[in-house]
């Protein structure tokens, strides 16, 4: 059973030794890479269907019904219900609205989405570009994401889009520095930026050596992909889906698997960085990791079910003044541990989780929520 | 305002939800499984007894919407004849008022919830559709009705659908 | 180096919003014409009418037993107070006594409804808050579903009861009506705990309403404002022991009071309101005699000239009928003063001065219900 675990690269070994055979040195690189960017399209496809349906019948077990379950066997056809009558909609573009704009906005969000998936390690050996700036391309690509939002915002012309692109901006600008910061931590204990070297490094899972690193790029990654309970950018009771109010047909659609698609490369970035990637006893690394980012995204959708929203000002409030001091914290102390002993022992985690506990604790002692703000006239 | 813990309340909501997740459902999945209304049930359709009716018009009279329409004619022997008792259940508003006032208990109040039609003037039920040998009266104001009815699904029961 | 003391503010323009009339969270059909200037609310035009359907000329034109149908649809969500407060008009001008046992009844009815209405209103509110899709709303309505197949088992109907009549009930309940009534009062106090669980420690409920919508308690009472709204902002006024209607006055039960009226404290004493009622029903289930349910009355009535003024504790405030008659079988005028419209007044001193998520929140608990106030 051995040739199930290496299945990736035996398979691109032998499609590219064969193709050299006949075809000059460009064109094999070429073919190889084609070759490799389809299976990523077909995974995020299918596993965005997934991830649609976890979320659906997963809320729903929270909130005492059932979900979809008339389309196929448990509802699993739902999604392609879903796009088949998406695909049979009519595009509705306001008549004042920018019209090339208005296309281009949902083809730069779902792009955008599938960017993140080049760099992810699904198993041993198999992805799709090994850069040896992995987590820097990942934080690049996360603050592109606003731009898709931003577009659309403005293309609709209509005051509760402009509103939600504006209220994007603000939180998408607060979040990138918690974001780069807490993924410091566990890039100084690997010592390279790299993603497949972090999953190699991972002998003890990060999420116990960096408790608090884990918890603050949860959270800023939550804000990051607009997602409940940081969600204002597209509330639904207050701005009527914000800024993709006016969007109908293929191109909510679009907007609709960016949004899966961001939620499913998140939880698997946070497995790539904290829960160990692939690795795992019995079962192939790429069963092991889609397992685990599956677990991340069910927890992703039990905070959904549970928290009411955050309002804007309290959500860049809570980046700035929160996740950034405690993100700083987290580096002096890995980096103070890192300068006594350089190996970073398995038994540190012993000390981090009460120092994150304790940390937690102490911090929000200081940190106020702002409740009501009333602005005199 | 300082949260009182840090993050403890949250941690107690996500509890609560979990929790949830083992209660049994409480939706119903209509229209394969089914639940049985109560006994006193004001549904949309209406059940007369011919032999009952004197055409009195008291029905007619106490309707606020004025939905029932009876068609009737003296006989010899100076009563009634009712030709045609119709009601508008599309106007109705099914109020239970003639089904309470009727002196001889002729019109009863039906026990369907299905009875949607396809045209509009399909709604106008006349004395055909009321005297069906298969209508359910229900027993709303006629206890003598009451054995006929199956007994209601009561969610407090934990019961989702008819056994 | 010569500076300002002051910034110099940079001058916008404000733009003008129309919440509403179809929203997901205006609660029916109500229109808020904002003026925001950025993100904060500088102005508010409440837009109302478009559920009017005439329902006061309407009752002209009807008998009084009919109107009883009427008022069922003012306040969709709680028929069986509008029943009983319009009823206990009309006894008022006819001079007539109700039953013992259609007395007891139509406190654990009426009751029985308070509970429904807070369910739906605190299930909204944590709507528009976006408390997890629809998470506390599913659990409100759980729980309100069981409430509304007794109201099934006993009158015909959900939500458009008709049930009352004047001179007590239509009907007397059926045997198994009490049963499901004793079970429920004894589970309702552990779910109201736990919505308590759920959300009231949560902090970014917390940090959502607390001192948001602050509504004053001179505002308040200036402003005509009844019910949980001016309760919540100190003012202990409550029509069940002010002025008790009915026999309100054997039972034993508090009044809960907030303190600063923002829409916290509305949530609190909505949830404190419904323990109370549960308190209610397990005295008045307790006391429940044996005997008729109905005075004999004529089926058209012909109340003596005069006017009569009644009025109920509702679970949006007090709800009164003006009733005029002049002798003949239907009233002459058929005025409803109606809770929430006049809550409706005070709506420009909560809005103005938060931002656009607050005032969704704000509004919403005002509970509104679009029926009673356009009638």
């Amino acid at each position: 059973m051995d040739w199930l675990y290496d299945l990736f690269p035996k398979i691109g070994d032998a499609l590219s030794g064969w193709l050299a055979g006949f075809l000059p040195g460009w064109a094999v690189y070429l073919i190889m890479w084609l070759v490799g960017v389809v299976p990523i399209l077909i995974f995020v496809l299918i596993m965005v269907m997934v991830v649609i349906m976890i979320e659906r019948r997963g809320l729903a077990t929270f909130q005492i019904r059932y979900g979809p379950n008339r389309a196929g066997p448990f509802g699993m056809l739902q999604p392609i219900a879903d796009a088949i009558k998406v695909l049979t909609k009519e595009d509705i573009v306001p008549a004042q609205a920018d019209r090339w704009l208005h296309w281009l906005a949902p083809v730069v969000t779902f792009g955008v989405t599938l960017l993140w998936f080049a760099v992810i390690p699904v198993g041993k050996d198999a992805i799709l570009a090994d850069l040896n700036i992995g987590i820097l391309y990942v934080v690049a690509v996360a603050s592109l994401g606003g731009m898709g939002v931003v577009m659309a915002g403005w293309a609709c012309h209509n005051k509760y889009s402009l509103i939600g692109a504006m209220r994007e901006i603000s939180q998408m600008v607060s979040y990138e520095v918690p974001v780069v910061i807490s993924i410091l931590g566990v890039v100084m204990i690997t010592g390279s930026l790299s993603m497949t070297q972090i999953v190699e490094a991972e002998g003890v899972p990060f999420i116990l050596l960096q408790p608090l690193g884990f918890l603050i790029y949860f959270v800023a990654v939550l804000a990051q992909i607009n997602r409940s309970p940081l969600d204002q950018v597209e509330a639904e009771s207050e701005l009527v889906s914000g800024f993709h109010t006016e969007y109908s047909g293929m191109k909510f659609a679009l907007f609709y698997l960016g949004e899966y698609g961001n939620a499913f490369a998140a939880s698997a970035i946070v497995t790539t960085l904290f829960l160990g990637g692939w690795k795992g006893p019995i079962l192939p690394p790429y069963v092991w990791f889609v397992i685990k980012a599956l677990i991340v995204m069910y927890v992703l959708v039990w905070f959904r079910a549970t928290f009411p929203r955050v309002r804007i000002d309290q959500i860049t409030g809570f980046a700035w003044k929160f996740l950034l001091p405690l993100a700083l914290f987290n580096i002096l102390i890995t980096a103070i541990e890192l300068a006594i002993w350089s190996e970073f022992p398995w038994w540190l985690l012993f000390v981090n989780i009460p120092v994150a506990g304790a940390l937690i604790f102490l911090w929000s002692r200081l940190f106020t929520l702002q409740g009501g703000q009333r602005v005199e006239a | 305002m300082k949260p009182k813990g840090f993050g403890l309340g949250l941690a107690k909501g996500l509890q609560l939800t979990l929790k949830h997740v083992t209660r049994p459902r409480m939706t119903t999945q209509y229209p394969e499984k089914k639940l049985v209304p109560a006994k006193r049930f004001r549904g949309v359709e209406f059940a007369w007894n011919p032999r009952l009716c004197t055409g009195c018009l008291t029905c007619a009279k106490t309707c606020p919407q004025g939905s029932i329409n009876i068609i009737s004619h003296t006989t010899e022997n100076n009563t009634y004849w009712v030709d045609d008792f119709q009601i508008d259940t599309g106007h109705c508003q099914f109020c239970g008022l003639c089904v309470e006032i009727c002196p001889y208990g002729a019109l009863s109040m039906g026990s369907q919830y299905e009875g949607a039609k396809y045209r509009r003037d399909e709604l106008v039920l006349g004395a055909r559709e009321m005297m069906k040998k298969d209508r359910q009266p229900s027993a709303f104001t006629r206890p003598w009705f009451e054995e006929q009815r199956e007994r209601q699904t009561l969610l407090i029961y934990g019961e989702t659908e008819k056994e | 180096m010569a500076m300002s003391s002051q910034p110099a503010r940079l001058k916008t323009d404000t733009f003008v919003i129309n919440l509403g009339p179809q929203h997901p969270s205006s609660h029916g059909v109500f229109r808020i014409r904002a003026t925001f200037d950025g993100e904060i609310i500088v102005d508010v035009e409440p837009i109302f009418g478009y559920l009017h359907r005439g329902v006061e000329k309407l009752a002209e034109g009807r008998t009084y037993t009919q109107d009883i149908s009427l008022t069922d649809r003012m306040d969709y969500t709680s028929a069986m107070t509008n029943n009983l407060a319009y009823v206990l008009a009309v006894e008022k001008l006819m001079g007539v006594s109700v039953p013992e046992r259609a007395e007891y009844l139509r406190v654990i009815l009426a009751e029985l409804n308070r509970i429904v209405s807070h369910l739906m209103a605190v299930g909204f509110w944590l709507n528009d808050m976006g408390a997890g899709g629809f998470t506390p709303l599913m659990y409100c309505l759980r729980e309100r579903e069981k409430i509304l197949d007794l109201f099934e088992m006993v009158s015909g109907q959900r939500l458009t009861v008709n049930y009352m009549r004047v001179g007590g009930l239509l009907r007397d309940v059926p045997d198994e009506f009490l049963p499901p009534l004793k079970r429920f009062v004894a589970e309702m106090p552990g779910f109201i705990d736990e919505y308590e669980q759920l959300l009231s420690e949560n902090e970014i409920l917390l940090a959502r309403s607390k001192g948001v919508g602050i509504l004053s308690a001179e505002t308040a009472i200036n402003g005509s404002v009844v019910g949980p709204m001016l309760r919540a902002s100190g003012v202990n006024w409550d029509l069940r022991k002010a002025d008790p209607y009915s026999i309100y006055d054997r039972f034993d039960f508090e009044i809960p009071v907030g303190t600063v009226g923002d829409n916290y404290d509305r949530y609190t004493v909505r949830i404190a309101e419904m323990r109370q009622s549960v308190r209610i029903l397990e005295q008045a289930i307790a006391q429940l005699p044996t005997g008729a349910v109905r005075t004999k009355l004529p089926n058209i009535l012909r109340p003596p000239v005069g006017e009569a003024y009644g009025h109920i504790e509702g679970p949006r405030g007090e709800l009164g009928f003006y009733l005029v008659s002049d002798g003949s079988i239907a009233p002459y005028r058929f005025r409803v003063r109606a809770p929430t419209f006049i809550n409706l007044t005070v709506l420009p001193d909560i809005l103005i001065g938060w931002k656009i998520a607050d005032a969704v929140v704000t509004f919403g608990s005002v509970d509104i219900c679009m029926g009673e106030v356009d009638r």
